[in-house]
């Protein structure tokens, strides 16, 4: 589904952020990027979104080289894979239910699709009491379950969460992993970075682990070992 | 763009410019400021011309007849000269008014009136006073007189002489025309550097606006949205600015002409600028709110192309 093939990241300063990473993504997996800050954990999300790219190598989404595709069709990729930051990234004038539903509009959704839907992705991160509220009137963990709202709700194949716990206590972490799994139970395919050793350890699920750009290990049922 | 998607751009920016508050009424403030100085620029425009155009008005061109030259060719010159397309008026002076002219203007000189009534006669001829349209145009019909006098052949020449071609009166009229021409000049550069610095400084107003709203614009990226669909929010949101600050305009314009308009009607003579804003209100509307929108819109097209990069 996704396939990073020898993908290689050198910044204008000659520093190395990647260097010939190789892997590929199941469908419906639930694959965990670990390491150290600077590793290249959020350069490879980025490549994903088409944020960056590669200095050599190809990263490919469904078959299509992503670095290939024109950007005026970039739009209907990014609503394939939804997006989950550390800083939650959500639209400061937007109450959670116009951020969630700002997502559906972009995706040119009819009203009443909305209308119907984003109630029950509230319901299932469990903010339905908290629609009309401003971001800056929710708690940090509130605002991130916003966010895995407004990343579900296109039901995108594949969900890309790039240190969503980083800002977050350990009650509000469980709770947004927990929700990341019960997605993935659904059948969509997560991607998750962390550097957080508590997460990965109980999650159970399979580890890429960076170091200095460089894969160096890929477990099956991983732990955090670096 | 289908029609859900323009609805939804509309919403989107008459959200986005209540709740941005603050900043939007900051951004339509600096909006007035740059729409007050171009309503400004057209008053002083009109006011400048009208007065210059007095100035010029007051240029003007004698034509002596000699005593014995018979009323009906004076008359046939006058009608040739409203003919001619360079001429506005002519006005006819005769003998016996040049006469009452003159002991009017020397009521006080009981020496010279005395030597008028010694002669006996009145040694006066008539005169014709023409005025141009053009402060340029004297030349042409200076010199169509003194052909069209020589041409009468037979008779004898009747026009004594024409003031346009005493060098004093030549080069008044042509430093008054130098004077009022570079005063044009001068104030159309002033008035033009002013609108084109308060136009920049608008610009700018509306970019720190959207600066403010980059990380959103990249996350709008992030979740999928066109370019296009970005964007139209922030331009109906510059449109609004505009559209605000063109009715704060005019709305200040009207008290501050009413209170100035005697003011200048006494001062520059001929132009009361509160009865021409009146009279040409729907112009005042149009330019005003016509830059606002142009300036709110392109300002915030150009700004937010500088976010869309990813």
């Amino acid at each position: 589904m996704i396939y990073y093939d020898r993908v290689s990241k050198i910044y204008a300063d000659s520093s190395v952020a990647l260097d010939d990473v190789s892997f590929s993504v199941e469908p419906g997996e639930f694959i965990s990027i670990v390491g150290h800050s600077g590793a290249g954990k959020t350069t490879l999300v980025k490549m994903l979104l088409a944020e960056e790219k590669p200095s050599s190598g190809s990263v490919f989404f469904e078959s299509v080289n992503i670095h290939e595709v024109p950007s005026r069709r970039i739009n209907d990729l990014r609503r394939k894979i939804g997006t989950v930051f550390q800083d939650f990234r959500l639209l400061p004038q937007k109450t959670a239910y116009e951020n969630i539903a700002f997502a559906m509009e972009a995706a040119g959704r009819s009203e009443d699709e909305i209308a119907s839907d984003v109630p029950h992705v509230l319901d299932l991160v469990d903010l339905g009491e908290k629609a009309n509220n401003f971001p800056n009137e929710l708690s940090g963990g509130e605002q991130q379950r916003v966010a895995i709202a407004r990343a579900i709700v296109n039901q995108p194949d594949v969900i890309v969460a790039d240190e969503p716990t980083g800002n977050l206590d350990p009650v509000n972490t469980f709770e947004v992993v927990q929700i990341l799994k019960k997605i993935n139970d659904l059948g969509t395919t997560i991607i998750l970075t962390t550097h957080n050793k508590g997460v990965i350890d109980s999650l159970k699920k399979r580890v890429v682990t960076l170091d200095r750009g460089k894969v160096i290990r890929d477990d099956r049922e991983g732990k955090y070992i670096l | 763009m289908n029609w859900l998607s323009i609805k939804r751009v509309f919403r989107a920016g008459f959200l986005n410019f209540w709740r941005n508050g603050f900043l939007s009424f900051a951004s339509v403030l600096m909006m007035v400021f740059t729409l007050f100085v171009i309503g400004l620029a057209m008053f002083t425009g009109v006011i400048l011309n009208t007065t210059l155009q007095q100035f010029r008005d007051k240029a003007d061109m004698n034509v002596y007849f000699t005593t014995d030259a018979p009323e009906s060719r004076i008359m046939d010159i006058e009608t040739s000269l409203k003919a001619l397309p360079q001429v506005a008026t002519v006005d006819y002076i005769s003998r016996d008014d040049a006469l009452a002219q003159f002991r009017e203007r020397h009521q006080n000189d009981q020496l010279t009136l005395q030597a008028l009534d010694e002669l006996g006669s009145n040694p006066l001829g008539a005169v014709l006073n023409v005025k141009a349209n053009d402060i340029t145009q004297y030349d042409v019909i200076a010199n169509y007189l003194q052909s069209q006098d020589a041409l009468a052949s037979g008779s004898p020449q009747i026009i004594d002489k024409i003031n346009y071609f005493d060098q004093a009166h030549r080069d008044a009229i042509d430093r008054l025309a130098q004077i009022t021409d570079s005063a044009t000049w001068i104030g159309l550069v002033l008035i033009g550097m002013f609108v084109l610095i308060t136009i920049a400084i608008s610009f700018n107003t509306l970019r720190l606006t959207i600066y403010s709203s980059r990380d959103e614009i990249q996350v709008m990226r992030l979740v999928g949205a066109g370019k296009t669909y970005i964007r139209a929010p922030f331009m109906v949101e510059g449109v609004l600015y505009g559209l605000i600050a063109a009715v704060i305009t005019l709305l200040l314009l009207y008290p501050l002409t009413w209170w100035m308009g005697n003011a200048t009607e006494a001062f520059f003579g001929g132009i009361n600028v509160f009865a021409y804003f009146l009279s040409h209100f729907l112009i005042f509307f149009g330019v005003i709110a016509g830059s606002g929108v142009v300036l709110g819109a392109t300002a915030s097209f150009l700004a937010v192309r500088r976010y869309l990069t990813i």
